[in-house]
C-alpha cells in the first residue's frame, strides 16, 4: 500500500484542516486532545463510515530531548529526569539507568538495596497495571472499575510516598543503591496492603474481567499473533498476551530475581483468540498477582541490615566510549538503555528504548478494517503512556 | 549460542575475521571483532560491520536456523564528530533461541545513508524513523521516511554534537527568558552586603584620621 500523502497545516493562510475527503473517503484527526488515547498523540484516521482504512499515529508532541539532556548532565544528575521517561512506572525508568550505570561501573549493589528496589518497583507494577485496566474499562465504557482502581492506587502512593517523599516521579534509586533504607515498620504496612489487596483483586476479577459484556466486547477484537508481536517487537504484557512466554525478570534475571518464585502469564485465548485484547487485559491482572506474590516473599527475604548505598565515586568518570546495556522488565515490557560514557562526568550518549514506543508503531498494521471505537480499546490494550513514546 | 560463537559463524559465511578482506569496505572488508579491552567485564562485545553488507548480513541472522534472531530489539546511533563517524547500532535478540548479539557500522558523517533493514523486521520502521528525524541517517529503500518526533519543516537533527537549534519555528521562540535574570544567590547577596558594609566603614576610620 503505497503511504498515504498527509496534508499539512496550511500556515499561509492560517487555515487548520480537521475534515478532508481522501477520494470518497473521510479524514479525520483523533487528537491531540483526546480523552482515550492516554496522552498527546494525533491519529490519523481514514474512514469509510464507521470503518478504518488505516490509523497512523502521529507521535513527537510529547518529545522533550530526553536522550539529549542525559548527555549534558551528570549521572547522578539524570536520575530525576528519568522519572519522566514514563511517569505511571517511574521506578522502572529509575531502575533501568541505575542498572546501566552500575554495569559501566562495575559495582555491586547491596542485598538490602536490592530487595528496597523490588519492592518499590513491584508495588509500582501494581499501580502501573491498576491504572492500565481502570482506564481501558472507562474507554470501552465501564466506568464502575476505574474507581475501583484509582482506589487501590492510592494507597500505594500512599505507601510509595512513605518510603521516598513522592508519589509520581519517585526519584527513589540512586546510583548504587536506594535514597532511603525502609521506614520503619513499612513491611507490616505493605503486607496488611496486599492482605487486603488481593481480595479486591478476587472482587476486580467479577466485576469485570469475566462481566459478559466486557468480554463481548473485547473478545477476538484485534489479536495479535505471536510472529506479529516479535516482529514488531511487542514486549511485557502484550508479548505475554500473544503466547510468548518471555519475561526478562525470568528469562534474562536481573538484581535479585533469581531468589524469587513467582510465574509468568501468558495469553491462552481463554474467551477469545490468543493475543485479542482481553488476552491483554487479563495478562495485566494476572500479573499484578504476581507481583503481590513477588512482594510477599522479598518482605520476608530482607535483610536486616542496615546498608542501602554502595560505594560509588563522588564524580563518575568512566573512560570515554565504555558502553552498557541494561535490560529490565518495566510495567511497560523490556525497557532498555543503551549508554556510551563521555569523556568527562556526563555520558556522550543515553539511548531509551521503551516499550510504548514499539506498541505504537503496530497501530497502523492492526488498525485496518477495525470500527473506529475499536481503535480507542486497542490503544488502551496496548497500554501505551504517550511520554513513554516520545521521550 | 554464545557471542563468539554467533561471531564466528558470521564470519565463516561472510570473508571471515583472519582474512584479508575482499574490499568491500573501507576497513578491509574482514568482520573485524572489538572486544572491549578496556574492561571487558562492563563492556558488551560487539561486532563491526561494514555498511554496504547490512542488509545482507541481517538476512542471514533472521534466516539461518542455529541463529534465528527474529527481533530486531534497539537501533540507535552515535555520533562521534572528534573521528568523523556516525555509529549506527543494532541490538538483536531471539526469542527462540534465547541469545543476543551486537552489530555495529561506522558511517560517514557528512553523508551518513545505509540500507534498511525494515523489510526483514517490521520494528525497524518507526526505529530507523527516529534515527532519521533525531540524527539524520539515511536509511535507503525505507518506505515512509519521515520524521517522527519533529516536525516536518524542522530544520537539523538534534541529536547531533554540533547542532544548533533554530531561534523561532513559525515565530514561536525556541528559547525562553532567564527568570532568574537579575537574581544573585542569597550567599553572594550577604557577601556583597558585608563587603559594602566594610568599605562603608573603611573610608569613614580614614576621613576621621586626617581631621
Amino acid at each position: 500500500m503505497k503511504p498515504l500523502e498527509i496534508p499539512t497545516m496550511d500556515m499561509e493562510n492560517k487555515e487548520v484542516l480537521r475534515r478532508i475527503e481522501v477520494g470518497g473517503d473521510m479524514l479525520l484527526n483523533m487528537g491531540p486532545q483526546h480523552p482515550s488515547t492516554h496522552g498527546v498523540i494525533n491519529f490519523l484516521v481514514q474512514t469509510d463510515g464507521e470503518v478504518m482504512k488505516r490509523a497512523i499515529p502521529e507521535v513527537g508532541y510529547l518529545h522533550r530531548s530526553l536522550e539529549k539532556i542525559g548527555e549534558r548532565c551528570t549521572y547522578n544528575g539524570y536520575m530525576p529526569y528519568t522519572d519522566r521517561v514514563d511517569y505511571i512506572a517511574a521506578m522502572f525508568a529509575n531502575q533501568g539507568w541505575a542498572m546501566a550505570v552500575e554495569r559501566l561501573l562495575g559495582m555491586q549493589v547491596p542485598k538490602r538495596a536490592e530487595y528496597c528496589r523490588i519492592i518499590a518497583c513491584e508495588l509500582n507494577r501494581i499501580s502501573s497495571h491498576l491504572i492500565s485496566v481502570g482506564t481501558m474499562a472507562m474507554d470501552v465504557g465501564a466506568v464502575t472499575p476505574f474507581p475501583y482502581a484509582l482506589r487501590e492506587r492510592e494507597f500505594i502512593n500512599d505507601l510509595l510516598e512513605e518510603l521516598c517523599g513522592a508519589r509520581l516521579t519517585y526519584n527513589y534509586l540512586r546510583i548504587g543503591g536506594v535514597a532511603f533504607d525502609l521506614p520503619t515498620g513499612y513491611e507490616e504496612k505493605v503486607s496488611t496492603f496486599l492482605d487486603h489487596f488481593e481480595k479486591i483483586l478476587d472482587e476486580f476479577n467479577r466485576l469485570i474481567t469475566y462481566n459478559e459484556i466486557f468480554v463481548k466486547r473485547l473478545a477476538h477484537l484485534a489479536p495479535i499473533s505471536k510472529e506479529m508481536a516479535i516482529d514488531y517487537c511487542l514486549v511485557g504484557p502484550n508479548l505475554r498476551a500473544s503466547g510468548v512466554k518471555f519475561d526478562v525478570r525470568k528469562d534474562l534475571p536481573y538484581s535479585i530475581y533469581p531468589e524469587l518464585q513467582f510465574d509468568v502469564p501468558v495469553g491462552k485465548g481463554e474467551v477469545g483468540t490468543q493475543g485479542d485484547s482481553w488476552d491483554r487485559f487479563w495478562c495485566r491482572v494476572e500479573e499484578m498477582r504476581q507481583s503481590c506474590r513477588i512482594l510477599r516473599q522479598c518482605l520476608v527475604q530482607i535483610p536486616k541490615d542496615s546498608q542501602v548505598m554502595g560505594k560509588v565515586p563522588r564524580k563518575i568518570k568512566l573512560t570515554e566510549g565504555l558502553e552498557a546495556y541494561s535490560r529490565i522488565e518495566s510495567a511497560r515490557g523490556d525497557m532498555q538503555y543503551y549508554v556510551v560514557a563521555g569523556p568527562g562526568e556526563n555520558a556522550h550518549r543515553v539511548k531509551i528504548r521503551t516499550g510504548s514506543f514499539t506498541a505504537m508503531g503496530i497501530i497502523d498494521a492492526l488498525s485496518r478494517g477495525l470500527m473506529i471505537a475499536d481503535l480507542v480499546a486497542l490503544i488502551a490494550s496496548l497500554d501505551v503512556v504517550a511520554p513513554e513514546i516520545d521521550r | 549460542m554464545t557471542f563468539e560463537e554467533i561471531r564466528e559463524r558470521l564470519a565463516a559465511k561472510f570473508g571471515g575475521a583472519g582474512s584479508a578482506g575482499d574490499g568491500r569496505s573501507p576497513q578491509g572488508g574482514a568482520l573485524e571483532a572489538r572486544i572491549g579491552a578496556l574492561a571487558p567485564a562492563n563492556k558488551d562485545p560487539f561486532v563491526v560491520v561494514p555498511a554496504a553488507d547490512i542488509l545482507e548480513i541481517c538476512r542471514y541472522l533472521k534466516d539461518d536456523s542455529e541463529l534465528a534472531f527474529d527481533c530486531l530489539m534497539n537501533l540507535s546511533t552515535v555520533d562521534w564528530p572528534k573521528k568523523n563517524q556516525i555509529e549506527v547500532v543494532y541490538h538483536f535478540w531471539s526469542y527462540s533461541k534465547r541469545h543476543a548479539f551486537i552489530a555495529k557500522v561506522q558511517l560517514d558523517r557528512a553523508k551518513p545513508e545505509i540500507a534498511s533493514v525494515e523489510s526483514v523486521w517490521k520494528s525497524a520502521d518507526w526505529l530507523e524513523r527516529e534515527q532519521f528525524d533525531l540524527m539524520g541517517v539515511v536509511f535507503t529503500g525505507h518506505p515512509d521516511l519521515r520524521r517522527i518526533m519533529m516536525p516536518d519543516d524542522w530544520v537539523g537533527n538534534p541529536l547531533r554534537k554540533d547542532y544548533a537549534e533554530q531561534a523561532d519555528w513559525h515565530n514561536i521562540t525556541t528559547t525562553r527568558e532567564n527568570s532568574l535574570e537579575g537574581y544573585v544567590r542569597l550567599d553572594e547577596f550577604k557577601k556583597k552586603v558585608a563587603e559594602a558594609a566594610a568599605a562603608a566603614a573603611a573610608p569613614a576610620e580614614k576621613k576621621e584620621l586626617p581631621s
